[in-house]
């Protein structure tokens, strides 16, 4: 079943061409990644999906035109308040739809185990690492009970072991609770890790360059085969992306690759 | 000043070089890395660690005092020119009850000036937040407040508005709503985008995220800001009671002067100096107390850099 479906986004900025016909769509239970360089627009079409911003085209959630807000947007770096603790940011999410703060905090505090956060629940954000920093969002992200995860290259801030840790991690999340989820990153190795599928964005002015299925077998962090199929795939979506061909950039339409 | 600075720890956000250069220093010396895979257990470093730091600045004191006292003694000064500090700390005492007596309107009137300041910026802030034309049409005005020289505007003051309070709260306001105006306005600016975003996802309305993110965001550039301008205050209104008052140290030092007792003069500058320095003292106290996050953690100080640090991320 699809849920979210997007037909020919484009938004400009005045002169400034950002998004050129945008088309994708997501299943329920999929995760797909939106792969591009930076300043290609990725966030921009964020943007529009939250309301922050008005673009022109079409976006159809569950078959209907899209109307308030389905996601839950889980920003870059991890946005966490400074000032309140962490059980109250994560609760922040249930607050602002009108949960009492007693009863949002006995709503998030039996995940704090799942997410590796137990016994820092009234913490200070400074006092977490830059993991649990990002799992705290995360948790803050999915506490809102919305129907699909946005998330914003969510690991963009953190050291390459830590990210590395973090994307195993959210693997193994995903696997147990089969969010709907679009993740933004410019990560090729975090993209192929995570994903069902992945659009390869162009620069700006953004478009669709391909449409990247990826059939490795999960959980993905065992084998050595899954490891070569994966590098494999990788090899040509940096291919694709910091050479593209002529008559690709002259075809907007997604190009449907296959990989066995 | 910056003596006075190093102990009392500074925020990260602060509005001028002086206090910028104070929380610095006070980061840079030792806050205890904790280890960052257990859960916290909130510590606070030790109070010696505290009274360590206040040593150089408690020997330079001193040092200077003794050259003074040994200068005044020995150096065949007339009393009524420069008076030893032995004598100044004897007179005041013998004169406690009339500095008394002075001390406490020249209270009255720094608490209802700034009082009314503090309440005004706020106010003011909140608007100017709002309501981006505003800010045009409010800050020349208010910059242009603050080119006054108050020994010209002091007199025009009291000859308005009599020898009462208003005078002295009009002035206090005048020295110390600006520092707080424009720390408010740029705290509330610096509220990290990202959060807002996040919050109007969440649904959050205008209101909400004032109150969710940009209020909270503006508290470490709030106090920067008091605490600049709360060093004014007392001067404020000493000088607006310099102008004209019946009672204050403002108008004490000026009889003191004019009967020729440099003494008496000191002796009521001393009582002023501590007034600021209580009320600098109570200001981080507060600062202490309303932002308890602000001394948790190691890497609190990258974090409220804002966005900087990210340049050339997706455009648009």
């Amino acid at each position: 079943m699809t849920r979210l479906e997007l037909r020919d986004i484009s938004k400009s900025f005045g002169a400034l061409e950002v998004l050129a016909g945008i088309s994708l769509h997501v299943a329920a239970g999929e995760f797909v990644s939106i792969l591009g360089p930076s300043g290609a627009g990725k966030s921009t079409l964020f943007q529009l999906l939250t309301g922050a911003l008005k673009g022109e085209g079409d976006m159809r959630f569950d078959g209907a035109p899209l109307q308030g807000s389905p996601f839950a947007f889980m920003p870059q770096r991890d946005a966490l308040m400074p000032w309140r603790r962490v059980i109250d940011n994560v609760t922040l999410g249930l607050e602002v739809q009108g949960v009492s703060r007693r009863a949002a905090r006995e709503q998030v505090a039996p995940l704090f185990a799942e997410f590796g956060l137990a016994g820092f629940e009234h913490a200070w954000p400074a006092e977490l690492s830059g993991g649990m920093r990002q799992r705290a969002a995360l948790l803050r992200t999915v506490v809102q009970q919305r129907d699909m995860l946005l998330l914003d290259e969510p690991f963009g801030a953190l050291d390459a072991l830590t990210r590395a840790g973090m994307q195993r991690w959210l693997e193994g999340m995903w696997r147990r609770h089969r969010w709907t989820a679009l993740l933004i990153t410019h990560d090729v190795r975090e993209a192929v890790y995570l994903s069902d599928r992945i659009y390869l964005l162009s620069a700006r002015p953004a478009r669709i360059i391909s449409e990247i299925a990826v059939p490795l077998p999960r959980p993905r962090t065992t084998g050595s085969d899954t490891a070569r199929q994966a590098a494999v795939l990788e090899a040509e979506i940096l291919d694709t992306l910091l050479n593209p061909s002529t008559d690709r950039t002259s075809f907007p339409q997604t190009v449907q690759r296959s990989f066995s | 000043m910056a003596v006075l600075l190093d102990p009392l720890r500074g925020g990260d956000a602060s509005a001028s070089e002086l206090e910028r250069k104070g929380g610095e220093e006070s980061s840079a010396i030792g806050e205890s890395r904790r280890d960052i895979q257990s859960p916290p257990q909130g510590g606070r470093p030790a109070v010696t660690d505290t009274l360590a730091k206040a040593i150089p600045a408690a020997f330079a004191f001193t040092l200077l005092l003794a050259a003074w006292e040994f200068y005044a003694r020995y150096g065949g000064i007339a009393p009524t020119m420069l008076p030893a500090p032995s004598r100044v700390l004897l007179q005041a005492w013998e004169n406690r009850a009339a500095l008394a007596e002075n001390t406490l309107p020249t209270i009255r009137a720094t608490s209802a000036g700034f009082a009314c300041s503090l309440v005004a910026a706020f106010i003011l802030s909140v608007l100017v937040d709002f309501l981006a034309p505003l800010r045009r049409a409010l800050f020349p005005l208010l910059i242009v407040s603050q080119t006054l020289p108050l020994v010209a505007i002091a007199p025009l003051i009291v000859l308005w508005f009599g020898f009462g309070l208003m005078p002295k709260i009009l002035l206090v306001a005048l020295v110390t709503f600006f520092p707080m105006m424009v720390a408010l306005v740029e705290g509330f600016a610096a509220t990290s985008k990202e959060i807002s975003q996040m919050l109007a996802a969440m649904g959050a309305g205008r209101w909400r995220i004032f109150w969710l993110a940009r209020l909270p965001s503006a508290l470490p550039y709030f106090f920067a800001g008091l605490r600049i301008s709360i060093t004014y205050a007392v001067v404020g209104a000493i000088f607006a009671e310099y102008a004209g008052a019946a009672k204050g140290l403002g108008i004490y030092m000026l009889n003191a002067k004019n009967n020729f007792r440099p003494d008496l003069v000191l002796a009521a500058v001393a009582v002023s100096a501590a007034l600021t320095l209580a009320l600098f003292g109570l200001a981080v106290l507060v600062q202490r107390l309303a932002m308890p996050w602000e001394n948790a953690g190691s890497e609190s100080n990258d974090r409220k850099s804002g966005p900087a640090g990210r340049a050339g991320h997706d455009a648009a």
